[in-house]
């Protein structure tokens, strides 16, 4: 009976990757012209969307509205055809649901609420494909959609997972496959230039002395991905400034 | 009008429609089942339709259901007659065993002038779905054994030639209107949808509050017609034309 390693002993994963690597991360901002934000995300396999909208009137339950900050709602939701086994609900059930508090809780440290009173800025992620990392996509992505937004942050929020190998190995970007075959997996969702911790969540188990060195590959991953998706926002502003002139209305200016 | 089909990597076809505002994702997954004992040598079509809540805060949590729901079982109707959509070609079995088609419905964005979107990505991502082929069914004992083939290019494609289109006819002043945007949806006294194949009806129902003089109601089924004809045409010319190997998804 073979079993597969996670790390083979030349120092290469299940999918050719090595110990520190990331996945492919893919993005783009701005896909669709109805909400006031939106984003795209694919991280490896991990397809995610994002919109946001607001900040706007509070909706439905009006005594919700705060005097001194703006209420942010997340929804979390996947596409019945995003799993290998089709999925019944998109969401409703308690994993969506939990996802979407989560994510809730990873946004409300970068967001400025305390510019928007008695407003509320929706949140709503879809998932496309799921291909381990969901959370950390999601996330991604969300941070994507909020600067396309314009919505102030404190600064990026960056997402990342990270498990241990045959005991002492550090992984950071945990696919699908690795997350079945063993291993604990801890999602640590963080502001990276400041270095602070926003959500940490450990499935399995692993001896207390391995977690600075996993959380710390886990931070790394966090500061990769940041330096990602800055490059993919300044693209992204370059491109739309230039098309409309950077917003110069003088005619000097143009030449 | 942008179309792109095979983009879901898990499902056995899948397409993705740009209409303007409207962006819709169909994934169809295949299942077997034993088929229904009134009609034993036919195969089953099963529709989701989920309304995403980017496409506007209304459908957060259950709010887009009573969308979902009417668009599902418009397309049921209209998928129900025999000749419109066969079903006998995914019969494995004659009683015991069938394919079922199970087509998943993503409403991304809403511009209005959803039914014909979502028709339309339907067929796509119909005529791109792959059945793997059975290369033998006997049965053993009560149980039936199935052997389906290995190879991942060894597949069957259905028959959608005459999968119905549907149209959406809006009645604005004294005009009929086919197409409408989200806005001209709003200004509209009523509007009809019809679902046509091969020039024939399958389903037609009023989708708004308003009412329609019936010589008003036969101008819009006979445009709708005529206009569905010409879509179902157009969409076959581009389905047929080899696909390119870029995978572009939503990153252009």
């Amino acid at each position: 009976m073979s079993r597969k390693e996670l790390i083979s002993e030349i120092g290469l994963r299940l999918d050719g990757r090595r110990a520190h690597e990331l996945r492919r991360i893919r993005c783009k901002l701005g896909v669709f012209t109805q909400p006031d934000g939106s984003a795209y995300l694919e991280q490896g396999l991990t397809k995610v969307l994002a919109a946001v909208y607001g900040p706007h009137q509070v909706r439905g339950n009006r005594t919700k509205a705060q005097h001194d900050s703006a209420i942010v709602n997340c929804q979390f939701s996947m596409a019945v055809f995003s799993t290998t086994d089709r999925k019944k609900r998109p969401r409703g059930d308690r994993k969506s649901t939990e996802m979407s508090i989560h994510l809730r809780q990873a946004l409300l440290a970068a967001i400025k609420v305390e510019l928007y009173p008695w407003s509320q800025i929706d949140v709503y992620v879809e998932v496309l494909h799921a291909d381990g990392g969901v959370y950390p996509a999601c996330v991604n992505a969300a941070t994507l959609a909020l600067i396309d937004a314009g919505i102030p942050l404190k600064e990026y929020v960056c997402a990342c997972t990270a498990s241990l190998a045959n005991n002492d190995v550090p992984m950071v970007d945990i696919s699908h496959q690795e997350e079945i075959i063993g291993g604990p997996t801890l999602t640590v969702a963080a502001l990276p230039m400041s270095g602070k911790v926003v959500l940490m969540e450990m499935s399995q188990r692993f001896h207390l002395d391995h977690l600075p060195k996993v959380l710390d590959k886990a931070l790394q991953g966090c500061k990769d991905i940041k330096t990602i998706l800055d490059e993919a926002v300044r693209r992204h502003v370059e491109d739309v400034g230039s098309s409309s002139g950077w917003g110069n209305t003088s005619e000097k200016a143009r030449t | 009008m942008e179309l792109e089909t095979d983009i879901v990597a898990h499902a056995f076809g899948s397409a993705r429609l740009r209409l303007a505002n409207t962006d819709v994702l169909v994934a169809v997954k295949i299942e077997v089942e034993v088929p229904f004992p009134e009609q034993p040598d036919e195969g089953k079509i099963e529709f989701f339709v989920d309304c995403s809540a980017n496409a506007t805060p209304d459908f957060e949590g259950r709010g887009g259901e009573e969308l979902a729901m009417e668009i599902a079982n418009s397309l049921a109707g209209a998928y129900k007659s025999t000749q419109a959509f066969d079903l006998s070609s995914l019969c494995i079995m004659k009683g015991r065993k069938c394919w079922k088609l199970l087509v998943d419905i993503l409403i991304l964005e809403c511009g209005g002038n959803l039914y014909d979107a979502v028709s339309i990505a339907v067929k796509a991502a119909l005529w791109n779905t792959r059945i793997p082929k059975v290369l033998s069914v006997h049965l053993d004992g009560n149980k039936v054994e199935m052997d389906v083939s290995d190879n991942v290019h060894d597949c069957e494609k259905l028959d959608v030639a005459r999968a119905p289109i549907m149209v959406t006819i809006s009645k604005i002043g004294d005009h009929c209107v086919v197409d409408p945007s989200s806005a001209e949806e709003q200004c509209s006294t009523a509007s009809v949808v019809v679902a046509v194949s091969q020039k024939r009806f399958t389903t037609i129902l009023q989708s708004s509050s308003g009412a329609l003089h019936p010589t008003t109601l036969m101008d819009c089924l006979k445009m709708g017609c005529e206009v569905a004809t010409q879509l179902d045409m157009a969409l076959l010319q581009i389905l047929m034309k080899t696909p390119s190997q870029k995978d572009i998804g939503f990153l252009l």
